[in-house]
């Protein structure tokens, strides 16, 4: 028997479902929406939005969906993953605990910060000054090196024996690395690169929200039945909380097993990229350029622009695919995701996968001469010009 | 060496290519034989057929109505069972992530699973050979050179190599072959880990994100346009 299928009587042919199913299984065949099982995934959207009720789910559908497997009542708290480089804290840290804060004081319970890694005193006090109630700080010099079954190892430990309600970690290139090992091991949910978190209070749970298939759509989330709840966090989506001097919190110094801090990785050596200025993910500022620049060495305009603005240089698959800049500048889908406060992009058309990429910026600026380049739907100053004349004209301007 | 690759045929499948021709940069280093895995519907078999049009050995296709509807964690369960089923092997390859759900958490969920060691964001295999591997993985500010054991599971990004061309060879046999088909019975997984009711994540909602309200167009000479576009930054603080 079919676990979905069209009222056809009731069908009007209308094609709503058609929109609103984000998987492309639905087309409109003889006036008639038709459902393609194998690509379904019962996620009723298309229930939800059907105006006539065409659409129904058999029973056994219905009982395909998930019950709860824990005492949920058992777990309370909300923690963050305190991310820690070389001994300093990512700014993803303090992003976090902004968010932590108001998810916490909304379940009316603790925020606690973990951190990983020795000589943390002084990070462990700049998260109880930004908002932690307390820092779960483990103290061992094999954590200060991110390895991912060190980390997933000991972050396992120390929720099952402490059960919080809600975990996030930032979207960084550790986090989306180890906190999925985590989550397996728990057996839970995990939710990526959320970019909206919020508290159903009725129900006590976590509503997280992505965008998915390259941005084209935002998803809405729930981890109804497991704990805790998961999510990674897009870096500099969040408000930082602030620093409040006096502000008082408990730092819970922790040893882990020895057992638990063995890698089966070694890091052999780490190079840093030290060639652009800043790496585009933590900047505030990135200036950007696609195939308009024409040529490799026109990527000097970009360098003095970024410069002037103290910002970094990223560019769109196009300039990397032509070789004129690393892939480690790449914006959008297939490359990096980033979301700083200035957002520059020069001769970038707008591709929907450079978009996604990019779109969360506070201000985004474009500089194309094509009027109808798609990168101007989301310009919050869209300059139509030749990029040649205003770049130039830009930096004197700054300057001056 | 036995290679298996991981690859998930998406809506437009422009990048599958990608996706399944990770391997080659290996393949030419070392003797060996690579298996290319899918779980998807019966159509997902077009991808592998293309898989095998740019020369890799064995396919696999993993289809069952009981896995729809599964979320990260119990396709990465259900992948597991179905690698595990292939037998041996020594190196797993996975996109860092499919560029429609674009979670980037199966990878590590499977090493997990497997109980193997994992690195993500691979841009570039060193070496491998003698029970190990050396591998570049993409950092934030820069790349760490990582060596572990093998049997292990990396996650690769698009650096990692040129997808090469399908041969002729490779298009006849592609067309040829019989694609093994395996059910969620035949990879053993349990009823209850795989599908909606083994999926600890629900969509309870999708929508279209809001369009940014619509812009500000500066328009007129470069010395003028740039002179007010300096303007607004300065206000906003960013000079
Ligand atoms: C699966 C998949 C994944 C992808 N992932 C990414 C990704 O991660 N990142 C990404 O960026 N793309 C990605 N793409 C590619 C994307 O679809 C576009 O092809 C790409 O972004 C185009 O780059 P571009 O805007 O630089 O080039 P084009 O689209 O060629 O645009 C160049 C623009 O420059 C303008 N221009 C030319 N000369 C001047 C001038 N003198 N002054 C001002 N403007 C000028 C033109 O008007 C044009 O709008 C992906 C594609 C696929 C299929």
């Amino acid at each position: 028997m079919a676990l979905i299928w069209v009222i056809e009587d009731k069908c009007t042919g209308c094609g709503l479902c058609v929109k609103k199913c984000p998987f492309g299984a639905i087309e409109i065949v003889e006036k008639v929406a038709v459902i393609d099982e194998s690509k379904c995934t019962l996620c009723k959207a298309c229930v939800e939005t059907c105006r006539s009720e065409a659409i129904a789910l058999s029973p056994e559908a219905e009982a395909m969906q998930e019950k709860p497997s824990v005492d949920l009542n058992a777990y309370r708290g909300v923690w963050i993953f305190a991310e820690q480089r070389n001994g300093r804290l990512s700014s993803v840290a303090y992003e976090l605990l902004g968010v932590g804060r108001t998810l916490s004081d909304d379940l009316d319970v603790a925020l606690t910060a973990v951190l990983f890694g020795s000589g943390m005193e002084e990070a462990a006090g700049a998260l109880v000054a930004r908002g932690a109630d307390r820092v779960l700080w483990v103290d061992e010099p094999e954590l200060r090196t991110f390895h991912d079954d060190s980390y997933a190892q000991v972050f396992e430990e120390l929720i099952r024996e402490e059960k919080p309600e809600i975990v996030l970690a930032g979207a960084t290139a550790v986090g989306r690395s180890f906190i999925p090992k985590v989550a397996a091991k728990l057996e839970t949910g995990l939710t990526a690169d959320c970019t909206e978190l919020a508290i159903d209070r009725e129900k006590r749970l976590l509503v997280q929200t992505r965008p998915a298939f390259g941005g084209n759509i935002m998803a809405t989330i729930l981890c109804p039945n497991r704990r805790p709840q998961m999510a990674t966090v897009r870096h500099k989506v969040m408000q930082e909380a602030e620093a409040l001097e006096g502000r008082k919190g408990e730092i819970v110094r922790r040893k882990a097993k020895p057992e638990s801090l063995l890698s089966r990785t070694s890091l052999i050596e780490f190079i840093e990229e030290l060639e652009e200025t800043i790496n585009i993910v933590d900047a505030d500022v990135i200036v950007s350029g696609g195939r308009g620049l024409g040529k490799p060495e026109n990527f000097a305009l970009i360098r003095e622009l970024a410069l002037v603005l103290e910002g970094a240089v990223g560019a769109s698959r196009a300039a990397v695919d032509e070789g004129w800049i690393p892939y480690s500048h790449q914006v959008g889908q297939t490359g990096k995701t980033v979301s700083p406060k200035l957002y520059i992009a020069c001769g970038i058309s707008g591709a929907i996968q450079h978009l996604v990429g990019m779109r969360s910026s506070d201000v985004i600026v474009a500089i194309n001469k094509d009027p109808e380049a798609p990168i101007f739907d989301v310009a919050t100053f869209g300059i139509v010009g030749d990029l040649f004349e205003v770049v130039p004209a830009l930096v004197r301007k700054l300057k001056g | 060496m036995n290679i298996v690759v991981c690859i998930k045929q998406v809506p437009g499948t422009a990048e599958v290519r990608i996706h399944s021709e990770t391997h080659t940069l290996i393949r030419d280093g070392v003797e060996s034989m690579v298996t290319v895995f899918t779980m998807g519907p019966p159509q997902a078999e077009a991808a592998l057929r293309e898989a095998v049009s740019y020369g890799v050995d064995e396919v696999v296709l993993v289809s069952d109505r009981a896995l729809v509807g599964s979320d990260t964690l119990a396709t990465a369960y259900a992948i597991a069972k179905g690698i595990a089923k292939i037998g041996a092997y020594d190196l797993i390859l996975c996109g860092k992530q499919a560029i429609d759900g674009d979670t980037a958490q199966v990878g590590p969920e499977v090493a997990e699973r497997l109980g193997i060691p994992f690195v993500a964001w691979v841009r570039k295999v060193e070496e491998v050979g003698d029970g190990k591997i050396r591998v570049q993985r993409m950092m934030d500010d820069g790349y760490e050179v990582i060596e572990m054991p093998l049997p292990a599971l990396i996650t690769v990004v698009k650096e990692i190599n040129e997808p090469r061309l399908a041969s002729l060879k490779g298009k006849l046999r592609a067309k040829k072959l019989e694609i093994p088909m395996w059910s969620a019975e035949d990879i053993g997984v349990e009823e209850d880990q795989v599908g909606l009711k083994g999926s600890p994540t629900q969509v309870m909602r999708i929508f279209s994100p809001e369009p940014r309200g619509a812009g500000e167009r500066l328009e007129g000479e470069a010395e003028e346009v740039a002179q007010r576009l300096a303007e607004r930054l300065k206000v906003m603080g960013f000079v």
